[in-house]
């Protein structure tokens, strides 16, 4: 059980974010704010903000990655990188899922038929920002499936990798700032300003971001153990180089 | 020879190539006109809003196919005489030079083609040529540097519109935004999103200079 100090926090977090989170033992300590419409609903915030967050992390990881690769040439990098990458695109989808969930009780209109609440939904600029970025990893995905010779599809997605990185961050936190919208945050980052997050709160999310990403960290590091040994060959070959 | 000169060796390379084997200038012209001239069949005279939008959207596929061979034409051997000349930076440069003035002239007659066909419901023009000037320059160099990675990949266009259509959106997105305002009279042009295309133009230019070397040598 080598260094798995890290995957028992994040059990303990994820637990505490779980049970704080939906304040399971009706604790006072653990009760929130009841805004107008929110009400319960933004104890979501445990899990669909935190779920942003961790994929954010997530995808510095993997381009922090592709820039090792690129310095040392070592494929041990080329397979971190990418697998930093699917998991963060999975932190994504289920940031949609669960933001879904929200926008249900919170957005979606009850006197109107489903779709009209989802064409009403689906332009948010948050959204469309969040979508770009599981595109371009989808498309770095793509890219490195089209090339066949190991050490050139290593090279060039990590390049794409990087290069695409540089633009997540127009399409994630610059252009939602520029277009009106009803998602919460339009002048600042929500999650981190310590008047938009009431205090009780904080004392569940923080440990809640942490523990979903040690999560994340965890699966993308039994990938990558799996990736290791099937190409263990390969890897001893550029290790004697 | 000092780097400024290499690189205007490079792009005067490229010119002449492209003067003496016009086709593929002419192909580029083709396919403005020609989908200018559907664009017309199908719609007219078409609102601002849709004028805007189609505008930026023939733009964007100007762009690709303009770009996608700038990469592509140069054979494995003569790459690799290069390799010997110049550095990397000075080649990518003199790509992003050339690619920028041939989307520049293919912009303007781009715009010139629609208000033509397709009316003309710009009513600042000056500032619109400008947007589309600097969108033209923000498009071509972000697909000069994805027709590098695609031509490393030995793909086809196809596989630059899939690693660049996530990658524009944010920059489209803004320059719809600007340039609707071009369309009233009230209201002026927004700065905050013009200085931001420019910041991710250096940006662009930056993040080639730092990464084609790892494309440039197999």
């Amino acid at each position: 059980m080598n260094k798995s100090w890290w995957k028992v926090l994040c059990v303990v977090l994820l637990v505490y974010a779980v049970t704080a989170g939906l304040n399971v033992f009706n604790a006072p300590a653990f009760e929130v704010p009841r805004l107008n419409i929110l009400n319960e609903s933004i104890r979501n915030l445990y899990f669909h903000v935190s779920m942003w967050f961790s994929m954010m992390i997530l995808f510095i990881i993997s381009v922090v990655h592709a820039v090792r690769y690129l310095r040392t040439n070592n494929l041990r990098y080329d397979i971190l990188s990418r697998q930093y990458a699917v998991i963060g695109i999975v932190f994504g989808i289920l940031g949609y899922a669960t933001g879904m969930i929200w926008a249900s009780y919170t957005w979606a209109d009850p006197n109107n038929p489903a779709a009209a609440s989802f064409t009403a939904i689906a332009k948010e600029p948050k959204l469309i920002g969040a979508g770009i970025a599981l595109l371009i990893y989808a498309a770095y995905l793509v890219l490195r499936d089209s090339i066949s010779d190991i050490d050139k599809k290593a090279r060039i997605s990590a390049v794409y990798n990087i290069f695409a990185f540089a633009f997540l961050f127009p399409s994630i936190w610059i252009i939602p700032r520029l277009l009106e919208s009803l998602h919460p945050g339009g002048q600042g980052n929500p999650a981190l300003n310590p008047r938009d997050v009431d205090a009780r709160m904080r004392l569940v999310f923080y440990p809640a971001v942490i523990g979903w990403t040690l999560l994340g960290v965890w699966i993308a590091t039994l990938k990558v153990r799996l990736q290791f040994l099937k190409h263990k060959a390969l890897l001893n070959d550029t290790n004697r180089h | 020879m000092s780097s400024i000169a290499k690189i205007i060796a490079l792009f005067k390379k490229d010119l002449l190539l492209e003067v003496r084997q016009q086709y593929s200038f002419y192909g580029i012209l083709l396919y403005i006109g020609a989908t200018i001239f559907v664009l017309y069949l199908a719609i007219e005279e078409p609102e601002s809003r849709v004028w805007n939008g189609l505008f930026w959207v023939i733009q964007l596929f100007i762009c690709i196919n303009a770009v996608a061979k700038s990469f592509l034409q140069e054979p494995r051997g003569r790459m690799l005489y290069f390799q010997t000349l110049v550095s990397p930076q000075h080649f990518v440069f003199s790509k992003l030079l050339f690619n920028g003035l041939l989307m520049l002239i293919m912009s303007s007659l781009c715009y010139l083609l629609f208000s033509l066909f397709l009316g003309n419901p710009v009513i600042k023009a000056l500032p619109f040529i400008g947007i589309v000037l600097l969108g033209a320059l923000s498009l071509s160099l972000v697909f000069t540097f994805l027709a590098a990675i695609a031509a490393k990949a030995q793909q086809n266009a196809a596989i630059m519109a899939i690693l660049g259509f996530p990658i524009i959106i944010p920059q489209l997105i803004m320059l719809i935004r600007i340039s609707s305002a071009a369309f009233s009279a009230a209201g002026t042009i927004p700065s905050t999103p013009v200085l931001m295309l420019f910041a991710m133009d250096v940006l662009v230019i930056l993040l080639a200079s730092i990464l084609f070397p790892f494309l440039w040598k197999d």
